[in-house]
């Protein structure tokens, strides 16, 4: 399977070129950028973990920088999902205003889903990654990388 | 003059005599009032009857919807009346048009309860717009005070909570609502809600008139509904979600309808606006309460909002579904099969969207408009829109909206899921191109031809529905500018 999270899941990977337009796009917004990986993707895993610190002051022609970042963070954690997400302070919205993945598992196995019977034709439903198996840094076959 | 025919020409009387008054007469007309920071101001399109004087015609507007009667009341002497007076403040005639006028209304706070949009409305539109002496008349705009404003609620999460909540940034949300609308088995319909899901949409919806019917019940549907999205969710690893419609026929049936839903895990319910305003007040406290994204269906809108001389502009209605507080409302294509001409529906987008609202005769916003910090609201776009108009949506419409493609998913060749993945694919796309700096509007069909070429699903929808689209003149156009709705 193909988790499709994130603004491009359903296109071709992004190329480098491709991502650093996109970093150039929020920059020229005036967004931060940062860039989060994990080995959990479970869709309500919200706090996937930073790669670096916000960079806020970065200018239009400095997405080269973030892109050194998206790299290092590849280089670093092979095998885990990476995303690239761009950050708008401004007043009102304070949020992300776009997230896209840019990095992932050769094989991805996706989820299993569990049910549990309950009265009156209900379910309890829990989604559950396959790659759950495995402790936190020692999935989708980074079996000798070091415990995170 | 005055707005009855068999009142005697008499010299101007007394302010108190028994008998009628003209309105203008009564304070209701006041040419030098500087409307306060705190009053709640409306514009009117005023249509007299013929040989009616519009200067009265407008102060009996504010007089019928404020404090007056037909005659004279002795008891008016008892308050401090003319602060509780409406005040017709100016009068515009309307452009390049025979006897139509705009009359600004200004309303003290006082007339008004904290809190209930039921009150607001029966106040402004409860009795006026039978009134005789006008052949028409039409609430185009309404100023809300931030002192009146923050004594609602607001959407229960808006934009940016919803967002946040589904972990999805940057594109338009996709959805589609299950077709047909009616017959469906609840588990026939469950497989539709699962095939869009996993084929590629955010969200799935019940019409507004699915609701308990015979051959479907509302429980059944909830618990296919849900099994449908709990697949799909791990079929992608997204957050799915089907709008389950709780609309019922009393308050105590929503809220059991809404409660299983929530109990079941659904991350959404809707509501029909045909419920009315007090309870859709109801749905959005508990919505709050409950963390439940809401969405409203704007059902029974188009037998008021669409004529532009009679009614109720649609950007009040969505003023006061935005001060009810609703998540997602339905606000026009602009290029799909219903009424909407393009900057009517970028003045409703911006209603539903901005801090802050500069009036804009080009967009039908007659005042400014600060929204006090309440919660913006998703407008949702629906009705006869497909992948193949995807740079216009984007451009008409902007990101922060719900394109609904419920033919436009249900009905590709290739099957739902396939029709949900050309829809997906073609807004990435899009957006994509738009972010890199191409001239998307321009280039739009090239940029879709381009996604084609790896997506068989996208290379279908195009070829179906490429000659699909619904030029017909709009009957709300702005006065200032009339545009018919262009499709390339």
């Amino acid at each position: 399977m193909r988790i499709t999270q994130g603004a491009f899941s359903f296109l071709e990977d992004l190329t480098d070129p491709e991502i650093e337009a996109q970093i150039r796009y929020a920059l020229q917004n005036g967004w931060a950028i940062m860039v989060e990986y994990t080995d959990d993707p479970h869709p309500r895993n919200s706090y996937w973990d930073m790669w670096n610190q916000p960079e806020f002051d970065l200018t239009p022609d400095e997405a080269d920088v973030a892109m050194r970042d998206v790299n290092a963070c590849r280089d670093a954690r092979p095998n885990h999902y990476v995303k690239v997400v761009c950050y708008d302070s401004s007043l009102g919205r304070q949020s992300s205003r776009l997230s896209f993945i840019v990095n992932r598992p050769p094989e991805e196995p996706g989820f299993r889903l569990e049910r549990q019977d309950k009265a009156d034709r209900q379910m309890r439903y829990t989604i559950h990654p396959y790659a759950h198996q495995d402790p936190v840094g020692r999935r989708y076959g980074n079996r000798d990388a070091p415990r995170a | 003059m005055t707005l009855t025919n068999d009142v005697q020409k008499s010299p101007k009387k007394d302010r108190w005599a028994a008998g009628v008054t003209p309105y203008a007469e009564m304070g209701y007309w006041d040419p030098d009032y500087e409307p306060k920071d705190t009053d709640l101001l409306c514009a009117f399109r005023i249509t007299p009857q013929p040989g009616v004087d519009p200067i009265e015609a407008a102060a009996a507007v504010a007089g019928e919807s404020s404090t007056a009667t037909w005659t004279v009341v002795w008891t008016d002497r008892l308050t401090p009346h003319e602060h509780y007076q409406a005040k017709a403040y100016q009068l515009d005639q309307v452009p390049g048009v025979e006897g139509q006028y705009i009359a600004r209304i200004a309303y003290d706070i006082d007339l008004f309860e904290e809190g209930s949009v039921a009150n607001l409305t029966s106040s402004i539109i409860g009795n006026v717009f039978g009134f005789k002496a006008l052949k028409a008349l039409r609430l185009e705009d309404m100023r809300v005070p931030p002192h009146y404003l923050r004594t609602f609620q607001g959407p229960p999460h808006g934009i940016v909570m919803e967002r946040e909540y589904l972990d999805k940034f940057g594109r338009p949300l996709l959805g589609a609502t299950t077709k047909p609308k009616l017959g469906l088995s609840a588990k026939n319909y469950g497989r539709v809600v699962y095939e869009a899901l996993r084929g590629g949409l955010d969200f799935t919806k019940d019409d507004e008139n699915i609701n308990s019917q015979p051959f479907m019940r509302w429980r059944d549907r909830y618990l296919h509904a849900i099994e449908a999205v709990n697949r799909a969710s791990a079929a992608t690893g997204e957050i799915k979600g089907h709008y389950m419609n709780v609309t019922a026929g009393t308050m105590e049936d929503m809220y059991e309808r809404a409660e299983f839903a929530k109990e079941i895990g659904s991350v959404i319910i809707m509501m029909d606006l045909t419920i009315g305003y007090t309870a859709m007040q109801s749905m959005s406290k508990w919505a709050r309460r409950n963390g439940m994204l809401l969405h409203l269906h704007r059902a029974g809108h188009g037998t008021y909002t669409r004529q532009k001389t009679h009614g109720v502009s649609f950007r009040v209605i969505a003023k006061w579904c935005r001060m009810i507080g609703v998540d997602h409302i339905h606000a026009g294509t602009v290029v799909g099969k219903l009424e909407g001409d393009p900057h009517m529906i970028k003045g409703y987008y911006d209603v539903c969207r901005e801090r802050f609202n500069r009036a804009n005769p080009q967009t039908g916003i007659y005042f400014d408009q600060d929204w006090a910090s309440l919660a913006p609201v998703m407008p949702v776009a629906s009705g006869g829109i497909h992948a193949g108009q995807m740079h216009q949506l984007l451009h008409y419409l902007g990101e922060d909206v719900v394109l609904q493609f419920g033919g436009g998913t249900i009905g590709h060749p290739m099957g739902i899921a396939a029709g949900a993945t050309a829809n997906r694919v073609a807004v990435e796309a899009m957006i994509k191109a738009r972010n890199e700096g191409q001239d998307y509007y321009a280039e739009g069909p090239d940029i879709l031809k381009r996604a084609a070429r790896g997506c068989p699903e996208l290379d279908a929808a195009l070829e179906v529905w490429k000659d699909i689209t619904f030029d017909f003149e709009s009957t709300d156009t702005p006065d200032a500018v009339v545009s018919a709705t262009v499709s390339r």
